[in-house]
């Protein structure tokens, strides 16, 4: 009996030490650079030297000038961006989901050449999103792309259209660039969930001779509903940070710029460490809370299986 | 009759996502293969062959070494990655002890938070080490989000080899440094061909960092260096040498998605499912 705590004890020891270099790498570079943000948030430090710094309260957030308020907190700009990365969350997530249980749909069924769609799907994934982002530049052209090209030769537009520079069009530029890009990662999750459903289930509705889109409606979904919220959940957290799609596809333009792209304009070129921090530090605050009610609502339901 | 029509239907939505999901990739190669003189003329169908772009692109800014330089960040990401994840799978997968459940929701909570949130951080721990404008401050970077998920991959796989081995190994007086290297690596490659190749593609693809980190041409890794592809004026980009960079930095991930296509697919659901 002893010599098996004896042992027990020597394997936690063991775990600790195999865990220790994994957990000091995480802690200097993920837990010390998020504490710094978070700390110069509350101050007015700037890039050119980032060892002189005077702590500034939350001036940062809102601060009183003059009788005039000023800040993160009442910037328009940074409500435009909060407005435009809620914006392409909510709308591309959704076409995602759709598109993906579509894609997902098709690959589910058994067919001759199944693995080509399989394949073929996956390139969008496998391509560097700054790559998307060139290609689809060059496809969205004014003047030379193809999009604008095939609309027309189609008759649904009567002139080019300028996708990226047009502050109407631009973020559907984005939204349909990312939809491309991550509806197969969308498809594979949604897959991965409807393969681990039992097949019982269809045959009854098979033989019952229910219509397969009441089938879909009445039996897939709502059993493939807790894995279709996970990938939600991951998706969104994903989008809510996006920032190479565009940067690149639209580099500094207000009218797509998302949280990311704000912070790192303040941060980088207008090397307004403190300013930029407060903005981090609010994009992180509510992704963080974000994760922590996903956390706390997906373990009351694993506790009640 | 009607499954005549439904299969026509289904085969009709498959050829609807695959050129969907092709067309633009196929699109970027036929741009890059013609000549400056056709590039603005409209063509769904390749006509000439010519590798001009291809060669102005090595010519015109060090694109060689921008591939040298993606290369050595992201297989040092993928090594170290690798290293500790296993190590710290075996713990998380394999012992019991408290605070175990915590510290997996802590490095789950890590892979989703934005880069953004640590790039003033970081940028003041790139210079305290020296390491602004050196490759050595990417590999360091991209631990933030190279290790949550190898961890996680790995110990969702160390959890499922079976228990009788490593009580063998144990009896016959092995280590666990033993047991790790000897008993569950053999075991362990296809997980570790999944985490390397997740953990490679991430890392090649990065971009937020290196664009932040580095500041000179040579020092800057592919996506960066293509980013910031240049013309005469910002109207006259030029497309062809640009559409040939993507297809040389894309083609080899492509390749290497293609050939793994089952492992990466049960990776990226291992990572997320059962997240």
């Amino acid at each position: 009996m002893t010599e098996q705590s004896e042992l027990t004890r020597s394997r936690v020891g063991a775990a600790w030490l195999f865990l220790a270099p994994m957990l000091f790498l995480l802690l200097l570079v993920a837990g010390w650079p998020l504490l710094r943000t978070i700390w110069f948030g509350f101050t007015d430090a700037n890039l050119s030297d980032l060892s002189q710094w005077k702590f500034i309260g939350i001036a940062n957030y809102l601060a009183d000038e003059n009788g005039k308020w000023v800040g993160l907190l009442v910037d328009p700009e940074w409500w435009r961006a909060v407005w435009n990365t809620v914006y392409f969350a909510v709308i591309s997530v959704t076409l995602e989901t759709v598109l993906g249980m579509i894609i997902a749909l098709v690959l589910n069924a058994s067919f001759p050449g199944r693995a080509i769609v399989r394949t073929a799907v996956l390139i969008p994934w496998a391509v560097p999103t700054i790559v998307s982002a060139k290609m689809w530049s060059w496809m969205l052209n004014d003047q030379f792309g193809i999009v604008n090209d095939a609309l027309m030769k189609l008759g649904l537009i009567a002139h080019p259209l300028a996708w990226t520079a047009n502050p109407d069009l631009s973020m559907i530029a984005v939204i349909m660039v990312d939809v491309w890009k991550t509806t197969p990662f969308m498809a594979l999750l949604l897959l991965a969930g409807l393969q681990m459903l039992p097949s019982d289930c269809y045959e009854a509705a098979r033989v019952d001779g229910i219509n397969p889109i009441k089938v879909f409606f009445k039996v897939t979904l709502p059993l493939v509903r807790p894995a279709v919220m996970v990938a939600v959940i991951f998706r969104a957290l994903d989008a809510l940070r996006i920032f190479d799609l565009i940067y690149v596809l639209t580099s500094n333009s207000k009218d797509t710029m998302s949280m990311s792209v704000y912070a790192r304009q303040q941060l980088v070129d207008f090397q307004e460490v403190g300013y930029g921090s407060a903005a981090s530090t609010l994009l992180f605050t509510t992704v963080g809370l974000l994760i922590v009610l996903y956390m706390v609502v997906g373990r009351v339901r694993f506790d009640k299986e | 009759m009607k499954r005549i029509l439904g299969l026509t239907g289904l085969y009709l939505l498959v050829a609807v996502i695959i050129f969907y999901a092709v067309f633009p990739f196929y699109y970027a190669i036929v741009s890059s293969l013609k000549p400056a003189s056709q590039l603005f003329r409209l063509e769904y169908f390749p006509t000439a062959w010519a590798w001009d772009n291809y060669i102005s692109v090595f010519r015109e800014q060090p694109f060689a070494q921008n591939i040298l330089n993606s290369l050595i960040v992201s297989i040092s990401v993928v090594a170290l990655s690798i290293f500790l994840g296993v190590t710290a799978a075996y713990a998380l997968g394999r012992v019991q002890f408290r605070g175990r459940g915590m510290l997996l929701m802590v490095i789950l909570g890590v892979s989703m938070f934005p880069q953004v949130a640590v790039l003033s951080g970081m940028f003041e721990l790139v210079r305290w080490f020296g390491l602004y404008n050196n490759l050595l401050s990417l590999t360091l970077s991209y631990m933030t989000f190279t290790i949550p998920f190898t961890v996680w991959v790995l110990t969702t796989f160390m959890r499922g080899l079976p228990k009788e081995l490593e009580e063998a190994a144990i009896m016959d007086g092995a280590n666990p440094w033993t047991i790790i290297t000897r008993v569950f690596m053999p075991l362990l490659w296809p997980a570790l061909v999944t985490t390397g190749l997740l953990a490679f593609i991430a890392a090649w693809n990065e971009f937020l960092f290196a664009l932040t980190f580095t500041l000179t041409n040579t020092q800057r890794t592919v996506p960066v260096a293509i980013a910031l592809i240049t013309g005469s004026s910002v109207h006259e980009l030029p497309w062809g040498n640009i559409m040939a960079a993507s297809v040389i930095v894309t083609v080899p991930v492509v390749v290497l998605v293609l050939i793994f296509q089952r492992r990466i697919v049960s990776g990226l659901t291992a990572g997320a499912v059962k997240g």
